[in-house]
């Protein structure tokens, strides 16, 4: 199917109207990859709201208690009764926790000595192993605090003492975030993430896609002017983009309460700023490379997963490497991402937020003078 | 079968003429295994702590020194007022405000019990808590610590501890979270090598019309797929491979348990991976649905896999539903083989779910493929 | 069935062939024989049915009504037998472009279950009687489009196959490559495989034994250039196409 450029009847905002049009007419087609545009962003929002969690609440304890008696079952028992443990084994000796821990049917063992009750009554210090699987060893440490904290409790119980004569209570406020709520940290990074998947990877595909088929060329002889060609692929794309974004953001709203506290006329601007960085970089990865599949897998490696690995929006960027966070100043998803988050959350302006806008002005002007020179490059 | 081998020798060939794929099969993983396991990671280091000191007296001082020497907050600034700390998180300068009221001391000495306050920058709600947690700890240590140099009735003087705990972490004495993540990683590289090159091939095939030329010839259905598959499976093993390579190289990650076993649960979970990206040929017309379908597909098994987040954090519903999820159970195969060290009797359950899974994927799949269209 | 017997019988038998999808007709009842040997050609214009109607003969559509019998095999029942005596050379060539010449020789060779000497004796006359000696090992993604047809024609006889279907198998080249490649189709008509090739160009239309056009899925034509030209009182077959896609227009 070639395209036949229109000649110029009325101006060339009429061209340029047509052909948008018809990108617009592609679009809606092809229902697959639509329904997938609207979909993923939406799953997303559901399952990191829902189902993707870090809190443990089902640990499982076995314990070893060599020479049960009155104080061990009395621990045994405490443990049994703490909210969040689950008691799955209670043997005499260690031998089989090794092959318990293998089957990954054990999160923690506790494990007594010989005459816990009488070395405890005696008031000598009793020592107490605590096991944990630290395979993982974010939830390992989590777990070992609580049962160290269930182990606490039960000295209180068990020893002559007013649990410490002196008290700070500490009064917390989790500010920006009082429930926190999961869906509060993903939603903002999500935005960056559709619009880059639109922005980025379909303008990518979809350009290469018109070179592969040469219909390109056919555009590029027409009376449509470069820039026109190019805003003609992009708009498109564009509105998708900004659609599906105001999906997300009322799905999230909807279903998790994800605030908007700031400006939305300033998230518009910025989600602007951004999409124009991602389109640019679209153009020039359909530009540099030869065939779809190429501009796909560089539209992949070079947009997606860095917005979706480095831009603090699912992994923390202060939880990375020292070497690996200066990194991640070259992705534009992470401007972003602060941007937005500082938008949704904290409702804050330009006035905190002005060195990250500057940052993704810059690389849109760069990125953009890339794209369009690239763009001319074809031409000859 | 002698067509067999003609076809496999094409799809040999073919799969080592493009340079694509090669930097698809053996390139992309790599940069993925480097880049996710350095950043994948929930771990909280420092927080950086801005105090408001109402109170400066000895014991407000002290505090500050106890959250200063923990090693887990930084003191970004030395004191300030309430309006400058708010600031200060405002510009995300500081995470962490504590708060220290006027008559800290004072409380403390006459009632034994002083409040302060803890404002955090709840945006990650979860390090949030982490870091509240860290808080209270050195708070409620300083306490007891205070307890024993506060001068008051004898009578009241805290014993010595009666439980000594001590802790062991067991398969992961260093506490590296890339130990932990090397294996998830590499069934994440492993899968989508899989599947969406499968499904690139075939969707390939078909706007070419080439698929279309086998199917008037007398090839079979099964000879078809096969020849599709094989030669991705054995690609698959050997990006896996690779992964296993690099991660030794990079981070020092080997496996605990038996190599052998590792790549044969991987050959059963290849089957269901490349059954996935054979269903979604059967169901798209060009590449570009076919990457948008199976990045989907993929997208949502790795969420629910377990990589990320632990599946039994998940609510009831979620988990029930993980069960379909052959990278889920692989996830659990992998981790229990590489960092565990597990023998074949300890996976052998989710090893069963997962050959069910395979052959359920994969004879939908086959049953779907028609040469003929009704 | 014995070879004789079998050389008598039509090469194609297609009864009341019918094709429905939903409510729309795409082939509507048609009938027509063609004979061991011959060449046919099948017109028609763009959405009158052809290329639904060949893709039942070949077996890669189910048909809704009648029967069609292909090398003496049902294409309703016997499918996959059928495929094993027919060639197919679709308007996209379907060679692959990154494989060599000699690479796709031999892989369609092996499916159709050519021995390894008889492949690459085939090979080797091909590649003479093509001129593709130097070519053999270039990818076909570098070859002329003239030159790919010639092959994907080749390709298609490979096997020696009792029937060969060729979807508009002269797209995009000038009429003097046309000529040669229909050169090629009269070899092999004259070595006995049926052709049954879908046109455009109403010029190839008289270089076949006998021409059927479909219209609207019915077949509104069937006979030799010579007989429908005078039928319709025109000199060439493009104005007899002219005629018949002119609503109305009695058969």
């Amino acid at each position: 199917m070639s395209a036949r450029a229109t000649p110029p009847r009325r101006g060339a905002q009429r061209t340029l109207g047509a052909f948008v049009r018809k990108e617009l007419h592609h679009i809606l087609r092809d229902r697959q990859t639509l329904v997938i545009l609207l979909l993923m962003p939406l799953v997303q929002v559901l399952l990191f709201g829902y189902a993707l969690r870090t809190d443990i609440h089902d640990l499982r304890v076995a314990i070893v208690d060599p020479s049960p008696d009155a104080r061990s079952v009395r621990l045994r028992d405490r443990l049994e009764g703490t909210p969040r443990f689950r008691v799955v084994r209670t043997a005499t000796t260690a031998l089989a926790l090794e092959d318990l821990f293998r089957r990954g049917e054990a999160d923690v063992a506790v494990v007594l000595p010989a005459r816990f009750g009488e070395s405890l009554g005696r008031g000598e210090p009793t020592e107490v192993l605590l096991v944990a699987d630290a395979s993982d060893p974010n939830t390992g440490t989590i777990m070992q605090a609580y049962v160290r904290a269930a182990l606490a409790g039960f000295e209180a119980d068990v020893t002559p003492q007013a649990g410490g004569p002196v008290r700070i209570r500490v009064e917390s406020r989790m500010r920006f975030n009082p429930t926190l709520e999961s869906a509060n940290l993903f939603v903002p990074g999500l935005i960056a993430l559709v619009l880059t998947l639109v922005s980025a990877l379909m303008t990518a595909i979809s350009l290469s896609r018109e070179k592969e088929r040469g219909t390109l060329e056919v555009l590029l002889v027409s009376p449509l002017r470069p820039w026109q060609i190019i805003a003609g692929k992009v708009l498109p794309y564009l509105g998708l983009g900004f659609a599906i974004t105001c999906l997300v953001l009322l799905a999230a709203r909807l279903a998790f309460r994800v605030p908007l506290r700031g400006s939305a006329l300033l998230l518009l601007a910025e989600s602007v700023l951004f999409t124009i960085v991602s389109l640019s970089l679209g153009v020039l990865v359909a530009a540099r490379t030869e065939s779809q599949r190429a501009a796909m897998l560089g539209a992949l490696v070079g947009t997606l997963m860095p917005t979706a690995l480095l831009s603090g929006m699912i992994f923390p960027i202060a939880s990375m490497p020292g070497w690996l966070q200066p990194v991640t100043f070259i992705v534009p998803a992470r401007w972003f991402v602060v941007i937005a988050r500082g938008i949704m959350l904290k409702g804050t302006g330009l006035a905190y937020l002005w060195r990250e806008t500057l940052v993704l002005t810059g690389m849109a002007a760069i990125l953009l003078v890339a794209a369009t020179r690239s763009f001319h490059a074809r031409l000859d | 079968m002698r067509t067999l081998r003609f076809l496999l020798r094409k799809e040999y060939l073919q799969i080592f003429r493009d340079r694509l794929m090669v930097a698809q099969l053996l390139i992309l993983p790599c940069i993925q295994l480097l880049i996710l396991a350095n950043a994948a990671t929930f771990e909280v280091k420092r927080a950086q702590l801005v105090v408001v000191d109402d109170d400066r007296s000895a014991a407000s001082r002290g505090l500050l020194e106890r959250f200063r020497a923990s090693g887990r907050f930084e003191l970004v600034r030395p004191p300030v007022s309430a309006g400058a700390a708010d600031e200060a998180m405002l510009r995300r300068v500081a995470g962490v405000i504590l708060h220290v009221p006027p008559d800290f001391e004072r409380e403390l000495v006459r009632a034994h019990s002083a409040p302060v306050q803890l404002v955090l920058d709840a945006e990650d709600g979860a390090a949030a808590g982490v870091t509240l947690g860290y808080a209270q700890r050195i708070v409620a240590d300083y306490a007891s610590e205070l307890g024993a140099t506060l001068p008051r009735s004898a009578a009241r003087r805290a014993p010595a501890a009666a439980l000594d705990v001590r802790t062991r972490g067991w398969y992961n004495p260093g506490l590296d979270y890339r130990l932990y993540m090397v294996p998830g990683i590499l069934v994440e590289l492993v899968t989508i090598v899989a599947t969406l090159a499968t499904a690139l091939s075939i969707v390939r095939e078909k706007e070419l019309g080439t698929l279309e030329q086998l199917n008037v010839t007398p090839v079979t259905r099964g000879q078809f797929i096969a020849a599709k598959l094989i030669p991705l499976w054995s690609l698959g093993l050997a990006a896996l491979a690779v992964g296993l390579i690099v991660a030794r190289l990079a981070f020092g990650v080997s496996i605990r348990g038996s190599v052998v076993l590792v790549f044969a649960t991987a050959s059963v979970y290849l089957l269901a991976a490349l059954g996935i990206g054979l269903l979604v040929s059967t169901i798209v017309e060009t590449q570009q649905q076919a990457m948008f379908v199976t990045f989907f597909i993929v997208l949502v098994y790795l969420l629910m896999s377990g990589l990320f987040t632990p599946v039994r954090s998940m609510p009831r519903w979620a988990q029930w539903m993980t069960q379909a999820n052959p990278m889920m159970h692989y996830m659990v195969i992998m981790r229990a083989v590489m960092i565990r060290g597990a023998g074949v009797r300890e996976i052998a359950q989710p090893l069963a779910a997962l050959a069910a899974l395979a052959l359920a994927v994969f004879s939908l799949s086959v049953l779907r493929y028609a040469k003929r269209s009704a | 069935m014995t070879a004789s017997a079998a050389r008598a019988e039509p090469a194609i038998e297609v009864r009341g062939l019918t094709r429905r999808f939903g409510a729309f007709t795409a082939v509507d009842d048609i009938s027509f024989d063609v004979a061991a040997g011959e060449v046919f050609g099948f017109l028609g214009a763009n959405g009158a049915g052809k290329t639904t109607a060949i893709r039942m003969l070949i077996g890669l559509l189910a048909p809704t009504a009648g029967t069609a019998r292909v090398a003496g095999f049902d294409v309703a029942t016997q499918a996959e037998q059928v495929k094993r005596h027919i060639g197919y050379m679709s308007q996209r060539f379907s060679l692959y472009e990154d494989l060599t010449v000699r690479e796709n020789i031999t892989l369609y060779g092996g499916i159709y279950g050519l021995s390894d000497d008889a492949i690459a004796a085939r090979t080797r006359d091909l590649a003479t009687r093509l001129e593709l000696e130097r070519e053999l090992d270039e990818r076909v993604g570098r070859l002329p489009l003239g030159w790919k047809q010639k092959l994907a024609f080749s390709v298609a006889v490979l096997h020696d196959p009792r029937v060969v279907f060729l979807d508009e198998p002269t797209g995009g080249v000038d009429p003097m490559t046309r000529r040669q490649f229909w050169e090629r189709i009269y070899v092999a008509a004259a070595e006995g495989t049926t052709v049954f090739v879908t046109t455009h160009h109403m010029d190839e239309a008289e270089y076949c034994d006998r021409v059927s056009i479909m219209v609207d899925g019915r077949i509104a034509a069937l006979g030799t250039p010579a007989e429908l030209r005078a039928r319709f009182g025109v000199g060439t077959m493009d104005d007899v196409f002219v005629r018949l896609a002119r609503p109305g227009a009695a058969a």
